[in-house]
């Protein structure tokens, strides 16, 4: 019975190989892998733009790149780790992980999953078409007007900017709804939310961040559009607009982006860290509570990164509190991993030790954003190498190194063989030692009065050594970076078989063969614990195994429906199967923005009607079907 | 797709419970739209408390006789929508296409309302004029782009309805569709206060 | 897996994550507060407003009471609290002295109020803290903290008119600039008035940096900055100007003979 039931499952959830099913497919993991190919490529660009601007920098008035070249790295490298690496990364892997963690087939909304990772990825050519002409946005990521508008940076440089981004954040949105409904909707039976993953918890988190962060970015770029395409006056100081609006609008966006960013990496974090220190988590709910209340405050404390435009004493303090307020959840989380750490017997392969590296820059990040919530620190130092250090921290050390970690866990799952331990470790202490080096003399450099954002400085200074420490920092990071890459494609062919399960993991995913079958599980798992493989003996071979047969559900495209809370099942769910309409509707979005970035009214109608036309397609509803 | 005879009986005999994906769905969309339109509003206080007087410049405060007008018959819209969204669910298809009919007529009468108040207004002044034109504009004829969207989309469920799509075994799209329309309703009471009102009633 | 969570570890999480960081943020808070209102205000009410305003990517810099406008240099007298008013002239700009104090925005539209106190006469270097394009990283300026009363003789001197040129050569370069396209953008006082497009010269001979802390206010740079500025300051606003050999030469020794 059981092997039948595989094979049927195989029959119906397999897709073809080929250009169709690559075009068409909806499939979670499938996505996923793009996403996390996709973003990483983007890292390596950001990398290299982030490696050109420290040469640069390696002595006083140096000029190997014009001053316009500089602006335009430091621009895209700034806008391509925020939005084309960091959240996309982490949202493959989302797509890849919540599915199978949550026991689903596949995420609530299959072909909007699809059409998410097209608009990723043509934002992203979008985007990068601007540095293949030499006409990359240049006034860095949070170009502020007037500088950025019509009049200050003519030509399409800053509509790259605004459409670029319009149009990501549709990719942005789609994909956030998305993992909200699916964590409300698609948990197997039993998994009840207080028995949801720290990592599920973290995407759930960061995804309402987006929901209500993202509109602020929207409205003030398609304000700016208008401005810069249309000749309106949000941020004409003539005609009784205002700059200060625009940055009220981009931090109300931007700091919870740093924790739309940050969350997820958390939620990596709190999923290696119990299993390499072989024990429960400690804390669980503290954890969950920590993700959801960060999240929270996030949306309160976006006037610190305006502390030097002379806004009121009150205002500034109210700003102040909240900043201050918001590293007690992560205080909260940081000793929750070190008591779960030292409760437990910890094991130091790779994955581990990039999260302790993480611990250990994070702490120096947050207190240095600490630091900024005192008014006057902040003042003298607020837009210094200081900052620069401070967000490199939180961001590369706060993120990047969970994602490493998070790779070096997944990979066996995801593409079914081990890493390379030796390359592994040697990759980390690279990283580690090259990030500190790059990072740590900013702080001093900016301390000394090295504003950011200069493409050359005056020798005398006293910032000639942080400087250079700063550069060879930076190549010794990129040769880390080199070996996790090469690490990746050796082991990609030579790696040992993972088995279903190389790490004793507690959550589903390790349930399951690696890589998955096509339809993740042969029957959706009925959970009755928060670490459900560690306690329920059956949950093992769940690749083939068939305990339930109703849960089976192998006659069709299909996942169970259960209640928000309690993972009661309601009902069967029937998942879509391939289609090209996604991909056709994120061509015709695309030609809508070649069409408005180029003033080709033609071809915006043209993609209208493109994009149109594909979704009335996709929606079509068959005849009698439920 | 065909349901298999020898299906699991539990899971498939019963009526679904709970709430649609696709209904989840919709209200994320109208959360993160509604954060949109009140991040559109607080721009236009925040800008108008940083002018010297509001209106800017010679414009008048906005003209109320034809919003009079208008805003009844969107408000009332919603009774129709309604209607078809109750009639959907118990499988009455005659109302269910006469109450999306009138939906789209009464959505359809404002935004021709709309454009009959542009014709006029844009002759007093434009969005390029200054920064109260600007909002003005930007405001309205955003939602005004809202109601077209819920025009389609009431379009699209007439169009199924007409070929007998629902039923007792599905109504999902016309719930969502009907979430939408009352959505596109209620802002607009925001922006009547906001945009149309206010320079009336709050004295700079 | 291990089994429930020992006594100690909920103390570790409460109390090192929760309790210990609030009373420290508690305290930082009452600093911030404290600090804050302290630099709101100066001790004692500035008897002098200088008024700077951003441009892209030179500084002017007026004394509204004396009359006296330079660029690049802010002069104030050293051991009392002065106000610095703050404008932009074009983008966002930010006025930063880091040995004298924190940051303040030049934002078009607006008007900031800032305090400095340079408790040692001294020289003190200042660079634009908000990106604002191309020259940004060449936005620099310094500050010059004199004992009161050599700061009222220079205030007084700089306030007055350009003297006139005492050479033959001096007196050809007045003419060229005059006549030159110099004068559309630069105001001489006492010569010629030309708005604000680019620095005023009247004391020209007296700075100490051409192109805002670019390079050293000699003749040599002073002949190279004329006819071809984009060379050391890329992209900046003034404009290439082709002179003769012998007019550039007036004219550089007119502008350095401006003290
Ligand atoms: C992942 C991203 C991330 C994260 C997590 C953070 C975390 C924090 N950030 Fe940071 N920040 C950025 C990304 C991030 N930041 C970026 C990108 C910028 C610059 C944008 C730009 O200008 O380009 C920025 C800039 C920035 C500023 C503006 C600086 C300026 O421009 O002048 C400020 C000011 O308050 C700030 C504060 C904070 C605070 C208080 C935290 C807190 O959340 C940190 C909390 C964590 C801890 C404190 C460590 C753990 C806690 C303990 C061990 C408990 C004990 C600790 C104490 C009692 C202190 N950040
Ligand atoms: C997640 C976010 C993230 C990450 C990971 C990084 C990573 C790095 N950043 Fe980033 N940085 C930002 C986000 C990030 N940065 C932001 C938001 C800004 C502000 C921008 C602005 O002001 O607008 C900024 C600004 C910024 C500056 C300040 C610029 C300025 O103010 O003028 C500097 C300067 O040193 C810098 C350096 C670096 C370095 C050396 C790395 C390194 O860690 C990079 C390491 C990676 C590599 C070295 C890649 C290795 C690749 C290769 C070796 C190429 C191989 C290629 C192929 C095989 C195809 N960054
Ligand atoms: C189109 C306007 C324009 C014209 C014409 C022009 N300048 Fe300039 N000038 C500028 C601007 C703008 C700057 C500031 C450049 C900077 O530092 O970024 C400047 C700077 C200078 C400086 C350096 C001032 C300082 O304190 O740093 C000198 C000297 C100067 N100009 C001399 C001249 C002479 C001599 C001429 C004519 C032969 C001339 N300028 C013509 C706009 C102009
Ligand atoms: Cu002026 Cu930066
Ligand atoms: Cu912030």
């Amino acid at each position: 019975m059981s092997t039948t039931t595989a094979e049927r499952l195989e029959r119906t959830w397999e897709e073809a190989p080929g250009l169709g099913s690559w075009m068409d497919t909806v499939d979670h993991k499938r996505i996923g892998k793009r996403y996390l190919y996709t973003a990483f490529l983007f890292f390596l660009a950001g990398g290299l733009e982030a490696t050109i601007i420290r040469t640069q920098l390696i002595r006083p008035e140096l000029e190997l790149f014009a001053p316009e070249t500089f602006n335009q790295l430091f621009s895209m490298h700034g806008i391509t780790m925020i939005f084309l690496f960091i959240t996309p990364m982490l949202f493959g892997f989302g797509n890849y992980l919540v599915p199978l963690q949550i026991g689903a087939r596949d995420m609530a909304f299959p072909r909007l999953n699809a059409f998410s990772y097209w608009v990723f990825l043509f934002a992203g050519l979008f985007l990068y078409s601007s540095l293949l002409i030499g006409r990359a946005p240049n006034d860095g990521w949070f170009n502020y007007p007037p500088l950025s508008s019509e009049e200050f940076t003519p030509g399409i440089n800053i509509d790259y900017y605004t459409l670029g981004l319009l149009f990501l954040g549709i990719s942005t949105t789609a994909g956030s709804a998305n993992f909200i409904v699916t964590i409300f909707k698609l948990r197997a039976p039993g998994l009840s939310i207080s028995r949801l993953p720290l990592f599920c918890w973290a995407i759930l988190a960061t995804s309402f961040a987006v929901i209500f962060a993202m509109p602020s970015l929207t409205a003030a770029n398609v304000m700016l559009a208008l401005d810069r395409m249309a000749g309106f006056h949000f941020f004409d100081v003539e005609a009784g607009g205002d700059v200060v609006l625009w940055q009220h609008l981009f931090w109300i966006f931007g700091h919870p982006d740093v924790y739309i960013i940050f969350l997820p990496a958390v939620g990596i974090v709190s999923s290696i860290v119990p299993v390499f220190a072989r024990r429960r988590v400690i804390g669980y709910l503290l954890l969950a509570l920590a993700t959801v209340a960060t999240a929270v405050i996030g949306f309160g404390v976006w006037v610190h990164h305006m502390f030097a435009v002379g806004l009121p004493t009150v205002a500034m303090a109210f700003f102040a509190a909240a900043s201050l307020l918001i590293t007690i959840p992560s205080g909260i989380q940081i000793f929750a991993w070190l008591a779960t750490v030292l409760a437990g017997r910890p094991r130091l392969d790779t994955a581990m030790l990039f999260v302790l590296g993480f611990i250990f820059v994070f702490v120096m990040g947050g207190v240095t954003g600490v630091m900024f919530a005192v008014v006057p620190f902040d003042q003298q130092i607020t837009d210094s190498y200081f900052v620069v250090a401070h967000f490199h921290y939180v961001l590369f050390g706060g993120t990047v190194l969970p994602i490493f970690a998070g790779i070096y866990y997944w990979f066996p799952k995801i593409w079914g063989r081990l890493m390379h331990e030796g390359l592994g470790k040697l990759s980390f202490w690279l990283i580690f030692l090259g990030f500190n080096l790059t990072f740590f003399p900013m702080h001093i450099a900016g301390l000394l009065g090295m504003p950011r954002r200069i493409y050359t400085y005056r020798a005398n200074l006293g910032w000639e050594p942080w400087n250079l420490w700063a550069t060879l920092g930076a190549y010794l990071l990129a040769a880390g970076i080199v070996v996790l890459v090469a690490n990746f494609l050796l082991s990609l062919r030579r790696g040992a078989p993972a088995g279903r399960d190389p790490w004793d993991g507690q959550t589903l995913e390790w349930a399951t063969s690696s890589p998955p079958p096509a339809y993740n599980f042969a029957q959706i798992p009925v959970v009755r614990s928060r670490e459900p493989v560690w306690d329920q003996p059956e949950l093992r071979e769940l690749d083939r195994r068939v305990e339930d047969p109703e849960l089976a559900l192998a006659e069709g495209h299909e996942t169970v429906g259960t209640s928000v809370l309690d993972a009661d099942r309601e009902t069967v769910l029937h998942m879509p199967s391939g289609s090209m309409t996604p991909l056709v509707t994120a061509l015709g979005l695309a030609a809508v923005f070649v069409g408005l970035l180029t003033r080709l009214l033609p071809l915006v109608v043209l993609g209208v009607a493109v994009a149109v036309a594909a979704v009335l397609r996709w929606l079509h509803l068959e005849e009698g079907a439920a | 797709m065909s349901v298999a005879a020898h299906a699991p009986r539990s899971l498939r005999a019963e009526p679904s419970r709970g709430r649609s994906p696709g209904f989840w769905g919709m209200w994320m969309l109208i959360f993160t739209e509604a954060t949109l339109f009140s991040i559109l509003l607080t721009s236009y206080f925040f800008l108008r408390f940083r002018a010297p007087e509001w209106p800017l410049g010679d414009i008048p405060p906005p003209e109320l006789a034809l919003v009079f007008v208008m805003t009844p018959i969107l408000l009332l819209s919603s009774a129709p929508m309604h209607w078809a969204d109750v009639a959907a669910r118990r499988g009455w298809t005659g109302q269910l296409k006469a109450g999306l009919l009138l939906t789209f007529l009464m959505g359809a009468t404002f935004l021709g309302l709309q454009g009959y108040e542009y014709m006029h207004t844009l002759r007093e002044f434009t969005p390029r004029t200054n920064v109260y034109g600007t909002l003005f504009f930007t405001i309205t004829g955003f939602h005004g782009l809202h109601v077209l969207v819920g025009l389609v989309m009431v379009l699209w469920v007439q169009f199924y309805a007409w070929r007998g799509a629902f039923g007792r075994h599905r109504q999902g799209p016309v719930e969502v569709v009907a979430l939408y329309w009352h959505f596109v309703d209620v802002v607009w009471l925001a922006i009547l206060v906001s945009v149309y009102l206010s320079p009336h009633f709050w004295p700079q | 897996g291990g089994s429930r969570e020992p006594r100690w570890a909920m103390t570790l999480v409460l109390g090192g994550g929760a309790v210990v960081p609030f009373a420290v943020l508690v305290a930082l808070w009452a600093v911030t507060l404290r600090d804050a209102a302290a630099l709101s205000e100066p001790p004692a009410r500035p008897a002098l407003t200088v008024e700077v305003v951003g441009w892209r990517w030179w500084w002017e810099v007026r004394y509204p009471d004396a009359g006296a406008v330079t660029a690049n240099e802010v002069h104030i007298p050293a051991g009392v609290p002065v106000r610095i008013r703050v404008l932009a002239g074009d983008v966002i700009h930010s006025f930063w002295v880091p040995e004298l104090g924190g940051k303040m925005d030049m934002i078009p539209g607006r008007v900031n109020d800032m305090w400095i106190q340079a408790d040692e006469p001294g020289v003190y270097r200042g660079q634009c803290a908000e990106y604002c394009g191309l020259q940004h990283a060449n936005m620099a300026f310094f500050v010059f903290a004199h004992p009161p009363d050599e700061f009222d003789r220079w205030l007084a001197a700089e306030a007055a008119d350009a003297r006139a040129p005492s050479t033959a050569l001096e007196a050809r370069g007045q003419e060229v600039f005059v006549n030159g396209p110099c004068a559309g953008c630069h105001t001489i006082r006492g010569v010629v008035e030309a708005g604000n497009l680019g620095p005023d010269l009247t004391h020209f001979g007296s700075r100490r940096w051409i192109g805002a802390g670019t390079v050293r206010n000699n003749l040599q740079n002073l002949l190279a900055w004329i006819p071809r500025s984009d060379e050391i300051k890329p992209g900046n606003l003034m404009p290439p100007i082709p002179l003769s050999t012998e007019d550039l030469e007036a004219v550089a020794a007119y502008l350095l003979s401006l003290e």
